[in-house]
């Protein structure tokens, strides 16, 4: 029993560094997770990528201008991916280019741009706060902001539900009944970006998208309804965090990488066991009904 | 404008990269009709009914449709997403869209005006199936149901029989003749003729632009039939801009090397390379 607690209370009972960093990762996935469905079921998911890579030349620009501040990063970040997705959005709405390629487009020369602004006055440890994160040292604003970011997203999500799902599920149909198309198109696009921004002071501009897309990727193996893939998602998110935390806690390694690496135990788990996974798939196919 | 005209074509020409493929047509779709829209391949026949519902703009001309008018559209090639988790209700629910918009909560009686849709369409066990697992009939019964549960005054269906068995033709026809019955408009591009002739008691001949529009009978007779075979599919590449004074000759072949005016053009695609109307 005492081994237990030292294993999965401890840290987080005797320690506010770590208190925060869960309750920031908490909420992260909360607001990230049913963003990652969506991405995927519009296979958007490489595209969320790409928009981490976006958000670089901000972040740096707001670096290069404050230091290592959360804040003035953190709002750098926003503006760069908002013009990077509604660019990459505009162009594949009003011309013939697909959104895969205008993305890329765009993010690579947004990419260029952040890596070049700062070499320019960081050294290479600055450079690796900003693409790895430190979840371990969310101050108190950081918590309000991602906090913000979260009831953001939830709210818009709420709203403009059942326009997304139809803007996913069939997108000519939506446009014969109703204008929302693209407004609902780029208000999800803004959420995608708010959540990376939200993650990278916690998990860097490299990892924020893996909150995203590995639970939203395992959850798509357990149900065939939106509603609870989301939900879903959510909890692998939940548990992603604890256990990433914890790892990091005992044995000494840095935060996001655990973080998004449980994520990954759990997808590869998904695969194989997941009701709609590899497994399952062999062990139906000797088996039929008669109708 | 007559006042029983649900929809009403003023000059109107749709097309894509500058090259029409619905020119100059005049006319106007009486209420409660219920017209065939027949041609070939690239007769301009799903173009028209993009403009119509307003998800092509006009380059030229307009379509005026009756105010109040509420539009339910069937693509011939739908945006669908199968691989989307969704159930059947979920599909046809869609269809409550212009009823609860996209705020407006569902209540008892839309999820029974649901199930009654889909009974009508012969898929009463099917509500909960994810889509993913319809058969190509199933699918086409499924988006019916949800064009009858948008109660629409103004009925679209680009080529709806296709993939469709004979039994389930007969059915979806039915349901066609009780829209007809309840005094919605309807247009429907079909390829068979004897269907046409069986069921639809007008008929609009495309051949980009009408060939014969109005009873079947009149319109699918074997002049204009050939008429609208001869017509010529492809894009002329370096065809002269149609100008305002040559525009209105509706009545016989166009010829667009009749015209004498032959400017440079600068439109630098390829044969085929842009979308197509079917």
């Amino acid at each position: 029993m005492e081994f237990l607690y030292g294993l999965f209370i401890a840290p987080f009972a005797d320690f506010a560094f770590m208190q925060r960093a869960l309750f920031g990762s908490l909420m992260l996935s909360l607001g990230a997770c049913p963003v990652g469905v969506f991405l995927m079921l519009r296979r958007m998911s490489l595209s969320g990528d790409a928009m981490a890579h976006a958000i670089l030349p901000g972040a740096a620009a707001g670096f290069l201008l404050y230091g290592l501040e959360i804040l003035p990063m953190t709002v750098g970040g926003l503006i760069a991916g908002i013009v990077v997705a509604l660019g990459a959005g505009a162009v594949s709405r009003f011309t013939i280019q697909r959104e895969d390629a205008s993305m890329a487009a765009f993010y690579l020369i947004s990419l260029a741009v952040g890596v070049l602004m700062v070499s320019i006055r960081g050294s290479s440890v600055d450079l690796m706060h900003v693409l790895f994160g430190t979840v371990l040292a969310l101050n108190n604003e950081a918590l309000i902001l991602i906090g913000g970011i979260v009831v953001v997203t939830l709210v818009s999500l709420a709203i403009f539900w059942r326009a997304l799902v139809a803007e996913c599920l069939d997108p000519l149909f939506l446009r014969s009944v109703s204008r929302m198309g693209s407004p609902v198109h780029f208000i999800f696009l803004g959420l995608v970006v708010l959540n990376l921004v939200g993650g990278f002071q916690a998990l860097g501009t490299l990892l924020s998208v893996g909150l995203m897309m590995l639970p939203a990727a395992s959850a798509r193996f357990w149900t065939v309804r939106v509603e609870p893939m989301c939900v879903l998602a959510v909890l692998i998110g939940f548990a992603s965090c604890v256990a990433g935390l914890l790892l990091s806690y005992h044995a000494s390694l840095p935060s996001g990488p655990a973080i998004i690496l449980s994520a990954g135990v759990v997808y590869f788990f998904s695969i194989v066991f997941g009701s709609r996974g590899a497994l399952r798939a062999r062990i139906v196919h000797h088996r039929h009904r008669t109708a | 404008m007559m006042t029983n005209a649900c929809l009403t074509f003023r000059d109107l020409t749709l097309g894509y990269n500058s090259h029409p493929a619905i020119h100059h047509l005049n006319g106007t779709v009486r209420k409660g009709s219920l017209t065939a829209v027949v041609g070939a391949n690239g007769s301009g026949k799903s173009t028209l009914m993009k403009g119509i519902v307003g998800v092509l703009k006009p380059m030229e001309g307009s379509v005026v449709r009756m105010p109040g008018v509420r539009t339910a559209y069937l693509p011939q090639q739908s945006e669908l997403d199968r691989s989307f988790p969704a159930r059947v209700v979920d599909l046809v629910s869609l269809g409550l869209w212009p009823k609860r918009g996209m705020l407006g909560r569902y209540t008892k009686e839309d999820r029974e005006s649901v199930s009654k849709a889909l009974m009508a369409v012969g898929l009463g066990e099917f509500e909960t199936r994810p889509i993913d697992t319809l058969s190509g009939g199933q699918l086409q019964r499924t988006l019916f149901a949800r064009v009858l549960l948008q109660d629409a005054d103004l009925i679209l269906l680009d080529e709806p029989f296709n993939a469709v068995d004979a039994k389930t033709m007969g059915d979806l026809i039915q349901l066609i003749k009780r829209w007809h019955g309840e005094e919605r408009t309807i247009m429907v591009v079909v390829h068979d003729l004897d269907l046409v002739r069986q069921n639809f008691p007008e008929t609009l001949l495309l051949a980009r632009q009408p060939v014969a529009w109005g009873e079947t009978r009149e319109t699918l007779r074997p002049e204009n039939l050939l008429k609208a075979r001869r017509f010529h599919e492809a894009w002329e590449e370096n065809a002269p801009w149609c100008e305002p004074d040559h525009s209105r000759d509706h009545g016989h072949d166009h010829d667009h090397h009749d015209h004498d005016h032959t400017h440079d053009h600068h439109h630098d695609h390829s044969h085929g390379s842009g979308p197509r109307a079917a």
